[in-house]
Protein backbone atom coordinates (compact mmCIF):
# COMPACT_ATOMS: atom_id res chain seq x y z
CA UNK A 1 0.00 0.00 0.00
CA UNK A 2 2.98 2.39 0.41
CA UNK A 3 3.65 2.70 -3.27
CA UNK A 4 3.24 6.45 -3.98
CA UNK A 5 5.48 9.32 -2.90
CA UNK A 6 2.68 10.77 -0.77
CA UNK A 7 2.09 7.53 1.14
CA UNK A 8 4.36 8.71 3.98
CA UNK A 9 4.44 11.95 5.95
CA UNK A 10 7.92 12.81 4.71
CA UNK A 11 6.94 12.03 1.13
CA UNK A 12 3.75 14.07 1.41
CA UNK A 13 5.75 16.98 2.88
CA UNK A 14 8.30 16.88 0.06
CA UNK A 15 5.47 16.74 -2.47
CA UNK A 16 3.69 19.70 -0.87
CA UNK A 17 6.86 21.78 -0.70
CA UNK A 18 7.65 21.17 -4.36
CA UNK A 19 4.40 22.77 -5.49
CA UNK A 20 5.26 26.45 -4.97
CA UNK A 21 8.32 26.19 -7.19
CA UNK A 22 6.37 24.33 -9.84
CA UNK A 23 3.53 26.91 -10.07
CA UNK A 24 2.92 28.46 -13.47
CA UNK A 25 4.29 31.98 -13.74
CA UNK A 26 1.06 33.52 -15.02
CA UNK A 27 -1.35 32.20 -12.40
CA UNK A 28 -3.49 34.82 -10.68
CA UNK A 29 -2.26 35.07 -7.10
CA UNK A 30 -1.03 37.39 -4.37
CA UNK A 31 2.60 38.49 -4.41
CA UNK A 32 3.95 38.29 -0.85
CA UNK A 33 5.63 40.46 0.14
CA UNK A 34 3.98 43.01 -2.15
CA UNK A 35 7.35 44.71 -2.59
CA UNK A 36 8.39 41.71 -4.71
CA UNK A 37 5.86 42.76 -7.37
CA UNK A 38 7.85 43.19 -10.58
CA UNK A 39 6.01 46.05 -12.28
CA UNK A 40 5.00 48.72 -9.75
CA UNK A 41 3.13 51.79 -11.04
CA UNK A 42 5.23 54.57 -12.56
CA UNK A 43 6.85 56.66 -9.86
CA UNK A 44 6.01 54.20 -7.08
CA UNK A 45 8.93 52.42 -5.45
CA UNK A 46 8.07 48.74 -5.05
CA UNK A 47 9.09 49.03 -1.40
CA UNK A 48 5.99 51.15 -0.79
CA UNK A 49 3.58 48.46 -2.04
CA UNK A 50 1.39 46.88 0.62
CA UNK A 51 -0.84 44.76 -1.60
CA UNK A 52 -0.16 43.18 -4.97
CA UNK A 53 -2.56 40.50 -6.12
CA UNK A 54 -4.31 39.35 -9.22
CA UNK A 55 -7.79 38.02 -8.57
CA UNK A 56 -9.12 35.55 -11.15
CA UNK A 57 -12.61 36.09 -12.53
CA UNK A 58 -15.13 34.51 -10.19
CA UNK A 59 -13.02 34.95 -7.07
CA UNK A 60 -12.65 37.47 -4.25
CA UNK A 61 -10.08 39.05 -1.99
CA UNK A 62 -10.16 41.05 1.22
CA UNK A 63 -7.59 43.03 3.20
CA UNK A 64 -7.46 45.54 6.05
CA UNK A 65 -5.77 48.69 4.76
CA UNK A 66 -4.33 51.65 6.63
CA UNK A 67 -5.55 55.21 6.41
CA UNK A 68 -3.52 56.93 3.70
CA UNK A 69 -3.43 53.85 1.47
CA UNK A 70 -3.87 54.33 -2.26
CA UNK A 71 -5.65 51.34 -3.81
CA UNK A 72 -5.54 50.76 -7.55
CA UNK A 73 -7.89 48.26 -9.21
CA UNK A 74 -7.20 47.38 -12.83
CA UNK A 75 -9.48 45.55 -15.24
CA UNK A 76 -6.75 43.49 -16.90
CA UNK A 77 -8.64 42.09 -19.91
CA UNK A 78 -11.64 44.42 -19.99
CA UNK A 79 -13.94 41.73 -18.58
CA UNK A 80 -13.50 42.23 -14.84
CA UNK A 81 -16.18 43.66 -12.56
CA UNK A 82 -15.10 44.61 -9.05
CA UNK A 83 -17.90 44.58 -6.49
CA UNK A 84 -16.54 46.52 -3.53
CA UNK A 85 -17.50 46.77 0.15
CA UNK A 86 -15.75 48.77 2.85
CA UNK A 87 -16.00 48.43 6.61
CA UNK A 88 -14.11 50.65 9.04
CA UNK A 89 -11.48 48.35 10.54
CA UNK A 90 -11.60 49.81 14.04
CA UNK A 91 -15.41 50.01 14.01
CA UNK A 92 -16.77 47.57 11.43
CA UNK A 93 -20.36 48.48 12.23
CA UNK A 94 -19.56 51.63 10.25
CA UNK A 95 -19.54 50.73 6.58
CA UNK A 96 -20.06 51.89 3.04
CA UNK A 97 -23.50 53.43 2.58
CA UNK A 98 -24.33 53.36 -1.10
CA UNK A 99 -27.45 55.54 -0.80
CA UNK A 100 -25.52 58.34 0.88
CA UNK A 101 -22.67 57.80 -1.59
CA UNK A 102 -24.94 58.86 -4.47
CA UNK A 103 -27.33 61.17 -2.63
CA UNK A 104 -24.91 63.40 -0.73
CA UNK A 105 -22.72 64.35 -3.75
CA UNK A 106 -25.87 64.75 -5.93
CA UNK A 107 -24.37 62.26 -8.40
CA UNK A 108 -25.40 58.70 -9.31
CA UNK A 109 -22.36 57.88 -11.44
CA UNK A 110 -19.03 57.15 -9.80
CA UNK A 111 -15.90 58.83 -11.10
CA UNK A 112 -12.82 60.78 -10.04
CA UNK A 113 -13.57 62.98 -7.04
CA UNK A 114 -16.49 60.84 -5.85
CA UNK A 115 -16.45 59.97 -2.14
CA UNK A 116 -17.38 56.53 -0.84
CA UNK A 117 -19.34 57.56 2.23
CA UNK A 118 -20.08 55.64 5.41
CA UNK A 119 -23.39 55.56 7.25
CA UNK A 120 -21.89 57.94 9.80
CA UNK A 121 -21.42 60.96 7.59
CA UNK A 122 -17.76 60.27 6.91
CA UNK A 123 -15.77 59.58 3.78
CA UNK A 124 -14.10 56.17 3.95
CA UNK A 125 -12.34 56.55 0.59
CA UNK A 126 -12.24 58.96 -2.32
CA UNK A 127 -11.97 57.94 -5.95
CA UNK A 128 -8.94 59.98 -7.00
CA UNK A 129 -8.35 58.60 -10.50
CA UNK A 130 -10.50 56.75 -13.01
CA UNK A 131 -9.59 55.81 -16.57
CA UNK A 132 -12.76 53.72 -17.00
CA UNK A 133 -15.82 55.80 -16.20
CA UNK A 134 -17.94 52.65 -16.44
CA UNK A 135 -19.25 51.94 -12.95
CA UNK A 136 -22.48 51.31 -11.11
CA UNK A 137 -23.83 52.09 -7.65
CA UNK A 138 -27.45 51.10 -8.30
CA UNK A 139 -27.67 47.36 -9.02
CA UNK A 140 -25.31 45.85 -6.46
CA UNK A 141 -23.91 42.41 -7.02
CA UNK A 142 -25.34 39.08 -8.11
CA UNK A 143 -27.03 36.50 -5.90
CA UNK A 144 -27.10 32.73 -5.78
CA UNK A 145 -30.66 32.84 -7.10
CA UNK A 146 -29.97 35.32 -9.89
CA UNK A 147 -26.85 33.53 -11.13
CA UNK A 148 -28.59 30.16 -10.95
CA UNK A 149 -31.38 31.56 -13.09
CA UNK A 150 -28.95 33.28 -15.43
CA UNK A 151 -26.05 30.82 -15.78
CA UNK A 152 -27.37 27.64 -14.18
CA UNK A 153 -25.23 28.00 -11.04
CA UNK A 154 -24.13 30.63 -8.55
CA UNK A 155 -22.27 28.71 -5.85
CA UNK A 156 -18.74 29.75 -4.95
CA UNK A 157 -17.38 26.45 -6.30
CA UNK A 158 -19.32 26.75 -9.56
CA UNK A 159 -18.11 28.28 -12.82
CA UNK A 160 -20.34 31.35 -12.31
CA UNK A 161 -20.00 32.39 -8.65
CA UNK A 162 -22.47 34.99 -7.39
CA UNK A 163 -21.03 38.17 -5.95
CA UNK A 164 -22.95 37.96 -2.69
CA UNK A 165 -21.66 34.43 -2.07
CA UNK A 166 -18.11 35.71 -2.53
CA UNK A 167 -18.61 38.79 -0.36
CA UNK A 168 -20.10 36.61 2.40
CA UNK A 169 -16.78 34.74 2.50
CA UNK A 170 -14.75 37.93 2.47
CA UNK A 171 -16.81 39.29 5.37
CA UNK A 172 -16.62 36.03 7.32
CA UNK A 173 -12.82 36.10 7.25
CA UNK A 174 -12.90 39.34 9.22
CA UNK A 175 -15.46 38.08 11.71
CA UNK A 176 -18.36 39.69 9.90
CA UNK A 177 -21.65 38.05 8.99
CA UNK A 178 -24.36 38.23 6.33
CA UNK A 179 -25.89 41.32 7.95
CA UNK A 180 -22.63 43.13 7.29
CA UNK A 181 -22.76 42.37 3.57
CA UNK A 182 -24.67 45.50 2.72
CA UNK A 183 -25.23 47.20 -0.66
CA UNK A 184 -22.02 47.42 -2.71
CA UNK A 185 -20.62 49.42 -5.60
CA UNK A 186 -19.47 47.89 -8.88
CA UNK A 187 -16.46 49.04 -10.89
CA UNK A 188 -15.70 48.43 -14.59
CA UNK A 189 -19.25 47.69 -15.69
CA UNK A 190 -21.33 50.77 -16.35
CA UNK A 191 -25.07 51.25 -16.02
CA UNK A 192 -26.97 54.35 -17.05
CA UNK A 193 -30.43 55.57 -16.09
CA UNK A 194 -32.84 56.76 -18.76
CA UNK A 195 -33.61 60.27 -17.50
CA UNK A 196 -37.14 60.08 -18.90
CA UNK A 197 -38.44 56.91 -17.28
CA UNK A 198 -35.80 55.61 -14.88
CA UNK A 199 -35.09 52.41 -16.77
CA UNK A 200 -31.56 51.05 -16.72
CA UNK A 201 -29.22 50.33 -19.60
CA UNK A 202 -25.99 48.35 -19.30
CA UNK A 203 -23.18 50.25 -21.01
CA UNK A 204 -20.58 47.62 -20.18
CA UNK A 205 -16.83 47.90 -19.95
CA UNK A 206 -14.43 50.63 -21.05
CA UNK A 207 -11.92 48.00 -22.18
CA UNK A 208 -8.71 46.34 -21.08
CA UNK A 209 -6.23 48.01 -18.77
CA UNK A 210 -8.56 50.60 -17.28
CA UNK A 211 -8.07 51.39 -13.62
CA UNK A 212 -9.62 53.13 -10.63
CA UNK A 213 -7.62 54.58 -7.72
CA UNK A 214 -9.04 55.04 -4.22
CA UNK A 215 -7.40 56.84 -1.30
CA UNK A 216 -8.49 55.73 2.18
CA UNK A 217 -9.37 58.38 4.76
CA UNK A 218 -9.89 55.88 7.57
CA UNK A 219 -8.57 52.38 8.12
CA UNK A 220 -10.86 50.01 6.25
CA UNK A 221 -11.40 46.37 5.54
CA UNK A 222 -11.78 46.30 1.76
CA UNK A 223 -13.61 43.36 0.22
CA UNK A 224 -13.61 42.85 -3.53
CA UNK A 225 -15.54 40.24 -5.52
CA UNK A 226 -14.59 39.96 -9.19
CA UNK A 227 -17.70 38.62 -10.86
CA UNK A 228 -20.14 39.52 -13.62
CA UNK A 229 -22.44 42.49 -13.12
CA UNK A 230 -26.16 41.68 -12.60
CA UNK A 231 -26.99 43.38 -15.92
CA UNK A 232 -24.06 41.91 -17.86
CA UNK A 233 -25.59 41.11 -21.25
CA UNK A 234 -23.00 38.47 -22.17
CA UNK A 235 -24.82 35.16 -22.67
CA UNK A 236 -22.08 33.24 -20.88
CA UNK A 237 -20.08 33.90 -17.73
CA UNK A 238 -16.80 35.37 -18.95
CA UNK A 239 -15.44 37.47 -16.07
CA UNK A 240 -11.69 38.05 -16.33
CA UNK A 241 -8.91 38.92 -13.88
CA UNK A 242 -8.65 41.99 -11.68
CA UNK A 243 -5.29 43.40 -10.58
CA UNK A 244 -5.15 44.85 -7.08
CA UNK A 245 -2.28 47.11 -6.01
CA UNK A 246 -1.98 49.27 -2.90
CA UNK A 247 0.69 51.51 -1.51
CA UNK A 248 1.26 54.02 1.25
CA UNK A 249 0.24 57.44 -0.02
CA UNK A 250 -0.08 59.79 2.93
CA UNK A 251 0.68 62.78 0.69
CA UNK A 252 -2.28 61.90 -1.54
CA UNK A 253 -4.58 61.86 1.49
CA UNK A 254 -3.17 65.14 2.73
CA UNK A 255 -3.85 66.66 -0.67
CA UNK A 256 -7.53 65.72 -0.37
CA UNK A 257 -7.69 67.10 3.17
CA UNK A 258 -6.09 70.39 2.12
CA UNK A 259 -8.08 70.93 -1.09
CA UNK A 260 -10.59 73.67 -0.32
CA UNK A 261 -12.00 73.84 -3.85
CA UNK A 262 -14.22 70.74 -3.57
CA UNK A 263 -17.97 70.64 -2.96
CA UNK A 264 -19.25 71.65 0.47
CA UNK A 265 -20.78 68.23 1.13
CA UNK A 266 -17.42 66.59 0.39
CA UNK A 267 -15.54 69.12 2.54
CA UNK A 268 -17.77 68.30 5.50
CA UNK A 269 -17.35 64.54 4.92
CA UNK A 270 -13.57 64.96 4.92
CA UNK A 271 -13.79 67.11 8.06
CA UNK A 272 -15.97 64.49 9.79
CA UNK A 273 -13.45 61.74 8.95
CA UNK A 274 -10.58 63.83 10.28
CA UNK A 275 -12.61 64.63 13.38
CA UNK A 276 -13.20 60.92 14.07
CA UNK A 277 -9.59 59.99 13.38
CA UNK A 278 -8.20 62.76 15.56
CA UNK A 279 -10.55 62.01 18.44
CA UNK A 280 -9.83 58.30 18.40
CA UNK A 281 -6.05 58.62 18.13
CA UNK A 282 -5.36 61.80 20.11
CA UNK A 283 -3.16 62.72 17.17
CA UNK B 1 -57.78 47.93 10.76
CA UNK B 2 -56.46 51.38 10.01
CA UNK B 3 -54.11 53.57 12.00
CA UNK B 4 -52.53 56.97 11.60
CA UNK B 5 -48.78 57.42 11.81
CA UNK B 6 -48.18 60.87 13.18
CA UNK B 7 -45.64 63.23 11.61
CA UNK B 8 -41.99 62.26 12.32
CA UNK B 9 -42.99 58.97 14.00
CA UNK B 10 -41.89 55.37 13.40
CA UNK B 11 -44.19 52.39 13.03
CA UNK B 12 -43.78 48.67 12.58
CA UNK B 13 -46.07 45.76 11.99
CA UNK B 14 -46.34 42.37 10.37
CA UNK B 15 -48.22 41.81 7.13
CA UNK B 16 -48.89 38.07 6.73
CA UNK B 17 -48.32 36.46 3.35
CA UNK B 18 -51.24 37.09 1.06
CA UNK B 19 -52.42 40.15 2.97
CA UNK B 20 -52.02 43.77 2.00
CA UNK B 21 -50.98 47.04 3.53
CA UNK B 22 -52.32 50.28 2.12
CA UNK B 23 -50.38 53.48 2.74
CA UNK B 24 -52.30 56.71 2.25
CA UNK B 25 -50.49 60.02 1.83
CA UNK B 26 -53.07 62.04 3.74
CA UNK B 27 -51.77 65.55 3.05
CA UNK B 28 -49.61 64.87 -0.02
CA UNK B 29 -45.83 64.80 -0.51
CA UNK B 30 -44.99 62.91 2.68
CA UNK B 31 -41.97 60.65 2.30
CA UNK B 32 -42.56 57.27 3.95
CA UNK B 33 -39.19 55.60 4.51
CA UNK B 34 -39.79 51.86 4.62
CA UNK B 35 -37.78 48.70 5.26
CA UNK B 36 -38.94 45.10 4.99
CA UNK B 37 -37.75 42.02 6.92
CA UNK B 38 -38.86 38.43 7.03
CA UNK B 39 -41.21 38.37 10.00
CA UNK B 40 -39.97 34.93 11.06
CA UNK B 41 -36.36 35.36 9.93
CA UNK B 42 -34.89 38.82 10.19
CA UNK B 43 -31.86 37.81 8.12
CA UNK B 44 -34.26 38.21 5.21
CA UNK B 45 -34.30 41.92 4.45
CA UNK B 46 -35.11 44.34 1.69
CA UNK B 47 -32.50 45.00 -0.97
CA UNK B 48 -32.88 48.11 -3.08
CA UNK B 49 -30.12 46.81 -5.34
CA UNK B 50 -31.61 43.39 -6.15
CA UNK B 51 -35.00 45.05 -6.58
CA UNK B 52 -33.59 47.61 -9.02
CA UNK B 53 -31.51 45.06 -10.91
CA UNK B 54 -34.40 42.60 -11.29
CA UNK B 55 -36.87 45.15 -12.65
CA UNK B 56 -34.32 47.18 -14.63
CA UNK B 57 -35.59 50.48 -13.30
CA UNK B 58 -34.82 52.77 -10.38
CA UNK B 59 -38.47 53.65 -9.74
CA UNK B 60 -41.08 51.61 -7.88
CA UNK B 61 -44.69 51.51 -9.00
CA UNK B 62 -47.52 49.14 -9.82
CA UNK B 63 -46.09 45.69 -10.52
CA UNK B 64 -42.76 46.30 -8.79
CA UNK B 65 -41.59 43.33 -6.75
CA UNK B 66 -39.87 44.18 -3.47
CA UNK B 67 -36.94 41.73 -3.21
CA UNK B 68 -34.65 40.57 -0.43
CA UNK B 69 -30.85 40.38 -0.37
CA UNK B 70 -31.01 37.06 -2.21
CA UNK B 71 -33.34 38.59 -4.84
CA UNK B 72 -36.35 36.61 -3.58
CA UNK B 73 -39.78 38.31 -3.63
CA UNK B 74 -41.03 39.80 -0.35
CA UNK B 75 -43.87 42.05 -1.47
CA UNK B 76 -45.58 43.19 -4.65
CA UNK B 77 -46.97 46.66 -5.32
CA UNK B 78 -50.45 45.78 -6.53
CA UNK B 79 -51.86 49.30 -6.79
CA UNK B 80 -50.28 52.74 -6.92
CA UNK B 81 -51.78 56.16 -7.59
CA UNK B 82 -48.49 58.08 -7.79
CA UNK B 83 -45.60 56.17 -9.46
CA UNK B 84 -41.87 56.80 -9.37
CA UNK B 85 -41.39 55.96 -5.71
CA UNK B 86 -37.72 56.20 -4.76
CA UNK B 87 -35.37 53.48 -3.58
CA UNK B 88 -31.92 54.91 -4.32
CA UNK B 89 -31.91 57.86 -1.92
CA UNK B 90 -31.96 55.91 1.35
CA UNK B 91 -32.88 57.39 4.70
CA UNK B 92 -31.93 60.70 6.19
CA UNK B 93 -29.69 60.46 9.23
CA UNK B 94 -28.33 62.95 11.70
CA UNK B 95 -24.89 62.19 10.34
CA UNK B 96 -25.67 62.58 6.65
CA UNK B 97 -27.64 65.74 7.44
CA UNK B 98 -24.36 67.28 8.64
CA UNK B 99 -22.96 66.71 5.16
CA UNK B 100 -26.03 67.79 3.21
CA UNK B 101 -27.13 70.83 5.19
CA UNK B 102 -24.47 71.63 7.77
CA UNK B 103 -23.53 70.65 11.29
CA UNK B 104 -26.32 72.75 12.76
CA UNK B 105 -28.76 70.00 11.65
CA UNK B 106 -27.04 67.29 13.75
CA UNK B 107 -29.75 67.30 16.40
CA UNK B 108 -32.75 67.32 14.13
CA UNK B 109 -34.73 64.09 14.26
CA UNK B 110 -34.00 61.78 11.31
CA UNK B 111 -35.27 58.56 9.77
CA UNK B 112 -32.34 56.41 10.88
CA UNK B 113 -33.19 57.33 14.48
CA UNK B 114 -36.71 56.04 13.85
CA UNK B 115 -35.44 52.85 12.23
CA UNK B 116 -33.03 52.17 15.10
CA UNK B 117 -35.49 52.74 17.92
CA UNK B 118 -38.39 50.94 16.26
CA UNK B 119 -36.12 48.17 14.95
CA UNK B 120 -34.76 47.61 18.45
CA UNK B 121 -38.22 46.39 19.48
CA UNK B 122 -37.70 43.50 17.08
CA UNK B 123 -34.07 42.80 17.89
CA UNK B 124 -32.88 44.66 14.83
CA UNK B 125 -29.74 46.76 15.16
CA UNK B 126 -27.61 49.07 13.12
CA UNK B 127 -26.07 46.25 11.09
CA UNK B 128 -29.54 45.29 9.94
CA UNK B 129 -30.29 48.66 8.34
CA UNK B 130 -29.92 48.81 4.58
CA UNK B 131 -31.01 51.15 1.81
CA UNK B 132 -34.77 51.61 2.07
CA UNK B 133 -37.80 52.50 -0.01
CA UNK B 134 -39.05 56.08 0.10
CA UNK B 135 -42.72 55.93 -0.83
CA UNK B 136 -44.02 59.21 -2.27
CA UNK B 137 -40.48 60.63 -2.62
CA UNK B 138 -39.20 61.54 -6.09
CA UNK B 139 -35.49 61.31 -6.97
CA UNK B 140 -34.89 61.75 -10.70
CA UNK B 141 -31.50 61.05 -12.30
CA UNK B 142 -30.45 63.46 -15.05
CA UNK B 143 -28.54 62.42 -18.17
CA UNK B 144 -25.20 63.37 -16.57
CA UNK B 145 -25.97 61.39 -13.42
CA UNK B 146 -27.00 64.36 -11.32
CA UNK B 147 -29.68 63.22 -8.91
CA UNK B 148 -31.60 64.84 -6.13
CA UNK B 149 -34.74 64.86 -4.05
CA UNK B 150 -37.17 67.17 -5.81
CA UNK B 151 -40.79 68.14 -5.30
CA UNK B 152 -42.99 65.09 -4.87
CA UNK B 153 -45.51 63.76 -7.40
CA UNK B 154 -48.09 62.79 -4.81
CA UNK B 155 -51.20 64.60 -3.68
CA UNK B 156 -53.53 64.42 -0.67
CA UNK B 157 -55.25 61.06 -0.38
CA UNK B 158 -53.11 59.16 -2.88
CA UNK B 159 -52.52 55.50 -1.98
CA UNK B 160 -50.17 52.63 -2.62
CA UNK B 161 -51.07 49.01 -1.86
CA UNK B 162 -48.52 46.26 -1.22
CA UNK B 163 -49.26 42.55 -1.00
CA UNK B 164 -46.98 40.42 1.15
CA UNK B 165 -45.48 37.39 -0.61
CA UNK B 166 -43.99 36.17 2.69
CA UNK B 167 -44.84 37.10 6.28
CA UNK B 168 -43.21 40.52 6.28
CA UNK B 169 -42.19 42.84 9.08
CA UNK B 170 -42.68 46.37 7.79
CA UNK B 171 -40.57 49.08 9.44
CA UNK B 172 -41.59 52.65 8.69
CA UNK B 173 -40.17 56.06 9.45
CA UNK B 174 -42.66 58.78 8.63
CA UNK B 175 -39.87 61.06 7.49
CA UNK B 176 -39.13 64.07 9.72
CA UNK B 177 -36.81 65.80 7.22
CA UNK B 178 -37.37 69.57 6.97
CA UNK B 179 -34.39 70.58 4.83
CA UNK B 180 -35.51 69.26 1.44
CA UNK B 181 -38.78 68.99 -0.48
CA UNK B 182 -39.39 65.28 0.33
CA UNK B 183 -42.12 66.29 2.77
CA UNK B 184 -42.98 69.63 1.23
CA UNK B 185 -40.90 71.07 4.13
CA UNK B 186 -43.75 70.14 6.46
CA UNK B 187 -43.83 66.54 7.76
CA UNK B 188 -47.39 65.23 7.85
CA UNK B 189 -49.34 62.14 8.88
CA UNK B 190 -49.99 59.05 6.80
CA UNK B 191 -52.54 56.33 7.39
CA UNK B 192 -51.97 52.60 7.16
CA UNK B 193 -54.66 50.04 6.52
CA UNK B 194 -53.89 46.38 6.99
CA UNK B 195 -56.11 43.77 5.44
CA UNK B 196 -58.06 41.46 7.72
CA UNK B 197 -55.94 39.68 10.29
CA UNK B 198 -52.69 41.54 9.82
CA UNK B 199 -51.01 41.92 13.17
CA UNK B 200 -50.22 45.34 14.57
CA UNK B 201 -47.11 45.26 16.75
CA UNK B 202 -46.34 48.92 17.31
Amino acid sequence: MFDTITATTSGARDHARAQAAAAAADVAMPIVPASAFQTPPDGIDAERLTWAETVPGGRYTVKALARGTRLRLTDVDGTACAHVLLWRTDAPWERLNVADTVKVPWQAYLGAGHPLLSDQGRVLATIVADTSGMHDALCGTTTLASNTERYGAGEVHSLSPAGRELLLLAAAKHGLGPSDVAPSVSLFHGVRVDPDDGTLVSVGSAGAGRSVDLVLHLPCIVAIADTAHPLDPAPRYTTGPLEVLAWRADADLQELIDDDTTDPEYRRAVANSEDAFTASTLA
Amino acid sequence: MSITVTPRAPWSGVVPAGHTITITDLDGNQAVDTLFYGANDHTIRYSAQTTIAAQGSIFLGTGSVIRDQESRPMMTIVSDEVGRHDTIGGACSQESNTLRYGHHTKHQHACVENFLIEGSRHGLGKRDLVGNVNFYMYVPVDADGTLGIVDGLSAPGRTIVLRAEIDTLVLISNCPQINNPCNGFDPSAVSLALSETAELIA
